[in-house]
């Protein structure tokens, strides 16, 4: 909980108390609905909602039929993953050009993400949305997918999934409010700046083990507050800030003359 | 204080204190040592306790760094890990990680005094920095206490090498890192460099010898240097006298301030109590360097926000900023990185001539050759306080250069156009502060002056029977004013004539005129205290400022505008 | 030392005639003396003072109260290894630490504040320097000392100590100096473990890589394959520090230049992991630049440009490792590197 109450100021904190109350929504319909919106049962319908979707919402960019501008890549071929991962997080339909598409409050709910999914997937074969079997922190092995997670991700997202910055105002965001299922879809399908860690790479378990150990993270830090995970830096700042700060008033409360 | 503390001549001790006391005393003579300290004045002032914090977390570290070394075990032979925390379990890693894992988790008390230890050593280089700069701007350093500024900054030195040598001792990822950038800086040095790289790694990096090495330097080597430089340091201190700051009554012939014991030991005493618990309540309860989170160290991983602890920052901004066009290759095919050996050689060097050879270079430039025991108001030699303040620029600057992709993503900005500002940064920078800092002291002197001459606002206005408006102004008690006129301003040196009275050439002209150019740069712009003559001057000039007693005024109108009658 | 008796009294200490330059000024304001001494709220009304106490005394029983609370919390918390229960033990007993230490420095200071005498003290001081007596006796003793040696006399016996002394340090020196650089062999610098034939495998797992698992964007981190069990040594560490690789496989019609011809296969490229500033493992690979970035100090190397720099303080490109396909379609170097990885040293290019 402290963890959680530490990041409650965070900027994305509406972003994700939305996200939640959408997946736990998206969840509850899921569980009701008699066919869950999986881009492999989708049917017809959803095809042709889905393209009714993309040419309101993409086809500017990623053009009529998907195929690409100069502006966005070709879509065909991506998968149903990376069309779920883009647009429940909110980076699509991007809104203005910067450095890179950053997380947002999603525009599409989950019934319109699965009939975009479904109409990107029939376009051309690419990895599906992983079920929810595969991105079960609690079925993986933390310990292992830290092995994992320090050499194939800590370099950009910092050692516990704090975040960290790349070239050019890029940056690698933090993973602590991403959901399994979107960090499993992000290892899939290398979205903007991140490469492709695809299952021969890193195995559909070796991914669940990821997630196990940015699971782990939410317990916090057994030494107190986390700081923000960021290591020496803040450390230092917080040495000087906190430390200093207190010692040198109790320096001078010491010196002072009393009255 | 006439009276001494130690009974006369042949009392019979009857207490247990007493009685160890005379024996003690019958072997060492130690009664004379203990008359005289107990009874030494110190002055008081919260600044004068700022090298406290260096000795006292000081303190603290030994005695954290006791517990820790009861349990760590600093061998890099490999071994799988078996305990806790989850996130480690069944991992290959060396002894020393797998160690400091179960004192961690597994000792009681252990990450405790872990997060202690690690928030005492960033604290302990942290109080070093703020007592140099309290000493620095307040031209602590001067005679006779040059020596004690070259202790001390050897000390600065001592700290940097005992953090850095902990800092690695884990053996984990991050730290890793560290000692391999170590590697790079040290096979950048010519000619010898792959040699020395060998000599501190006893083969090819990481070898199996650093860690054990380390905790030699750290654990014996550097604290026994350091323990003994304190011992000097504070020797010193006691045999010089502590300084005084300006005021009536101090001069440079005498201390003013409160003997030892009782209330000045009491208060030093409750001061290592305060910053123990502070320390203790930083250790409690924020986390600082969880090592599992990193991983045990291996070669192929790095994480995001891979810096060292904060004091080693300034060396990470600098090889961060210099562009890597440096490096060149000289003739005979040698390589030369000055890429590397700018930065992390040449920069630092220069910071650390500067603080060694700054009161020589004052004392040469000043010509003065008394002993200082009033401070200095740092507003009273601009110059000084310019050059201090533009260091500390510098060394900030560097600092955040070296935090650049954490300002990256904390302000949303490009980390090329970060680092890019800061390669200006760092040389616009210390000149724009020193400029500024100076112009400000010369503004807070004129300031003092025209507090002198004419007194403080009192608010009051005051019309004359003529019609004439004046405001009162209340003049400086003595205390006031001598805190404001009793300095010096320097002047730049004077040096004889190129050539004597018979035309002959004087051997060192050329040095003296040298000097004499550094001495102008310091003492050229000045603001002279004021005299007596001046204030009587101002006094005969502006009388009726000073009109005191409200009542001799012909008609009183109220400071705030509204019209009062006060009687 | 002596109390401050007349607060108000003159100094005397005003003008100053000191033969070093500075110009003596005599036009100065007179030292008004040491302020007048203020007794405290305490040292005028024993109440206060009996206030005083009570809080002190009070501070201090907060101090035991912490002692005991942190070896209550000592014994009754019980850290489980997880991360809560270590964190319960380390919050509660450090706390409880602060609290007795705090209690005790509080007491102490508030103790010395107002109930110990305030009263300000002024001792003189005393040239640092010895006297010209003391000086010229010293001097005199050292000569007397050098005349008794007879070292100016006998100049065999200086030439004598001065070698031993100064060659004694040699039979500590040369036996540390000559062990402490293990086999002091700076060539192995040169080479890695990587030669031809040596298939490539995923860091950390060992698997073994085939060109067809790599699609396009990906990036693997790559460690030359050797049996598991030689993976569990120092020697291996060592080997590993500089034999890391960085696997990219981009679009080739992306690949701007190869940097060594024929080292590439399929749009497939591998270069070292090794930064050629000081050494950190580059691996922040984006894959729409194709940039290359150094998470420590901030190199960037363009991967689709023969890894050359574009940013930053490293100069020379990263080392590429060539690689091909075997005849089972696993990858496979083709040779070790053709120059020596990492960091720059002087005889690099030798």
């Amino acid at each position: 909980m402290k963890a959680l109450a530490a990041r409650r100021h965070h900027r994305l904190a509406p972003v994700v108390l939305l996200l939640l109350a959408l997946l736990v929504t998206g969840g509850v319909y899921a569980a009701l609905a008699p066919s869950p919106a999986q881009a492999d049962t989708a049917s017809t319908a959803d095809i042709e909602t889905g393209k009714k979707l993309f040419q309101a919402n993409c086809a500017t960019c990623h053009g009529p039929n998907a195929e690409g501008t100069t502006e966005a890549p070709s879509l065909v071929g991506v998968g149903a993953a990376a069309v779920d991962f883009q647009v429940s997080t909110g980076r699509m339909p991007m809104q203005m050009n910067g450095p890179q598409a950053e997380a947002k409050p999603r525009q599409m709910d989950e019934e319109q993400t699965a009939a975009l999914a479904a109409y990107v997937a029939s376009l051309g074969a690419g990895p599906a949305i992983p079920t929810d079997e595969q991105v079960d922190g609690s079925k993986g092995d933390p310990a292992n997918g830290m092995a994992l997670f320090r050499t194939n991700c800590a370099m950009c997202h910092n050692a516990v999934g704090a975040g960290g910055a790349l070239s050019e105002g890029k940056f690698a965001p933090p993973l602590w409010d991403t959901s399994g299922r979107n960090v499993y879809q992000a290892m899939l399908t290398g979205p903007q700046s991140m490469p492709v860690f695809n299952d021969a790479n890193i195995t559909p378990d070796e991914k669940r083990d990821i997630i196990a150990f940015l699971d782990e993270q939410d317990q916090g830090s057994a030494g107190g507050l986390t700081l923000g995970s960021l290591g020496p830096v803040s450390e230092g700042l917080w040495a000087w800030i906190i430390g200093i700060g207190l010692i040198i008033g109790g320096a001078v409360w010491i010196g002072a003359k009393s009255s | 204080m006439s009276t001494t503390t130690t009974p006369p001549v042949a009392a019979e001790p009857s207490t247990p204190i007493g009685k160890t006391a005379d024996y003690l005393d019958q072997r060492t003579k130690i009664g004379v040592l203990t008359k005289q300290l107990v009874r030494k004045v110190f002055p008081d002032h919260w600044s004068f306790m700022l090298g406290e914090i260096a000795l006292f977390s000081f303190v603290v570290l030994l005695i954290s760094g006791v517990f820790l070394a009861m349990f760590f075990d600093p061998s890099m032979a490999l071994t799988t890990h078996h305990g806790p925390p989850a996130i480690m379990d069944g991992q290959l890693m060396s002894v020393a990680f797998s160690s400091t894992l179960d004192m961690s988790f597994e000792v009681r008390g252990g990450l405790l005094m872990r997060q202690i230890h690690h928030w005492s050593a960033l604290i302990f280089v942290a109080g070093i920095v703020v007592h140099m700069m309290r000493v620095f701007f307040t031209g602590a350093f001067r005679k006779p206490r040059e020596l004690n500024w070259l202790v001390g900054t050897l000390l600065l030195i001592l700290s940097l090498a005992a953090g850095f040598s902990g800092y690695s001792l884990p053996d984990d990822v991050l730290s890793g890192n560290g000692l391999r950038i170590t590697d790079g800086v040290i096979k950048s040095i010519p000619i010898i460099g792959s040699y020395l790289s060998y000599f501190v790694f006893g083969g090819e990096f990481p070898g199996e010898h650093i860690i054990p090495r380390l905790f030699t330097v750290h654990i014996l080597l550097v604290p026994a240097l350091i323990l003994a430089l304190i011992g000097v340091h504070l020797f010193l201190m006691v045999l010089n006298k502590h300084t005084q700051y300006p005021g009536g009554g101090r001069t440079d012939k005498n201390v003013v301030g409160y003997p030892a014991v009782p209330a000045f030991a009491t208060k030093m005493g409750g001061n290592f109590f305060i910053i123990f618990g502070v320390l203790a309540l930083m250790g409690g309860t924020m986390a600082i360097n969880n090592v599992w989170n990193y991983g045990p160290y291996d070669p192929s991983p790095v994480s995001a926000g891979a810096q060292p602890d904060w004091y080693m920052l300034f060396l990470e901004g600098s090889l961060r900023l210099m562009p890597g066009q440096a490096e060149i290759v000289t003739w005979g095919d040698f390589t030369l990185s000055l890429n590397i050996l700018i930065p992390a050689v040449v920069i630092p060097g220069l910071l650390f001539t500067f603080l060694f050879v700054y009161p020589f270079v004052e004392a040469k430039v000043t010509g003065d050759h008394r002993e200082h025991h009033v401070l200095d108001r740092p507003r009273n030699v601009p110059t000084r306080t310019g050059l201090g303040v533009a260091f500390l620029t510098a060394f900030v600057i560097l600092a955040l250069a070296g935090s650049n992709d954490l300002i990256a993503t904390h302000f949303a900005l490009s980390i090329n156009t970060i680092t890019w500002v800061f390669r200006i940064l760092f040389f616009v920078g210390p000149v724009f502060a020193f400029w500024v800092t100076k112009r400000i002291c010369l503004g807070l002197q004129r300031k003092d002056r025209e507090l002198v001459l004419h007194g403080h606002e009192t608010g009051r206005i005051v019309r004359f029977a003529n019609g004439e408006y004046i405001e009162v102004h209340r003049p400086l008690d003595e205390q006031e004013r001598w805190l404001r006129v009793n300095y010096e301003a320097r002047r730049p040196l004077e040096v004889e004539p190129a050539t004597d009275a018979r035309g002959v050439k004087r051997k060192g002209y050329k040095k003296d005129k040298r000097w004499q150019k550094l001495s102008r740069f310091f003492y050229e712009d000045r603001v002279e205290p004021v005299t007596p003559a001046e204030l009587a001057a101002a006094h005969a000039h502006g009388e009726h400022d000073e009109l005191e007693p409200a009542h001799e005024a012909p008609a009183l109108v109220s400071g705030s505008g509204t019209a009062e009658r006060e009687h | 030392m002596s109390e401050n008796q007349n607060p108000q009294g003159p100094s005397r200490d005003v003008a100053r005639h000191d033969g070093d330059g500075t110009v003596a000024q005599t036009d100065r304001f007179v030292d008004p003396g040491v302020p007048e001494h203020h007794p405290r709220l305490a040292d005028v009304d024993p109440k206060a003072a009996k206030r005083n106490e009570r809080i002190i005394a009070l501070l201090f029983a907060i101090s035991c109260l912490g002692t005991i609370g942190s070896v209550v919390a000592y014994f009754a918390v019980r850290p489980d290894g997880t991360t809560p229960g270590v964190r319960m033990s380390t919050v509660l007993l450090g706390v409880a630490i602060a609290v007795s230490l705090f209690g005790i420095g509080f007491a102490a200071v508030h103790w010395a504040k107002t109930l110990m005498s305030a009263k300000e003290y002024t001792e003189e001081r005393h040239s640092s320097s010895s006297s010209e007596e003391v000086r010229g006796a010293v001097q005199q003793q050292f000569k007397d000392g050098l005349e008794d040696s007879g070292i100016a006399r006998r100049p065999v016996l200086k030439g004598a100590v001065v070698s031993a002394l100064a060659l004694f340090p040699l039979t500590i020196a040369v036996p540390l100096v000559s062990s402490v650089g293990g086999d002091w062999n700076v060539g192995s610098f040169r080479h890695t473990i990587w030669k031809k034939g040596t298939r490539l495998a995923y860091d950390p797992s060992g698997r073994l890589i085939k060109a067809s698992d790599l699609t396009v964007g990906s990036v693997a981190h790559v460690i030359p394959d050797v049996p598991a069990e030689e993976r569990e040594s120092h020697e291996w560490i060592t080997e590993k520090s500089k034999a890391v690789v960085l696997l990219v496989r981009m679009d080739p019609r992306d690949h701007k230049r190869d940097h060594r011809e024929g080292a590439s296969y399929d749009g497939i490229v591998a270069y070292s992991k090794i930064c050629t500033h000081v050494g950190c493992p580059v691996a922040l690979y984006e894959q729409q630049t194709h940039h290359l970035l150094c998470p420590c100090h901030q190199s960037t190397f363009d991967v689709a440009d023969g890894a050359k720099v574009v940013f930053g303080p490293a100069k020379r490109p990263l080392p590429q490792l060539p690689i091909t396909v075997d005849d089972e379609g696993y990858l496979v170097a083709e040779d070790d590197f053709n120059e020596p990885i990492g960091p720059s040293y002087w005889e690099r290019l030798k």
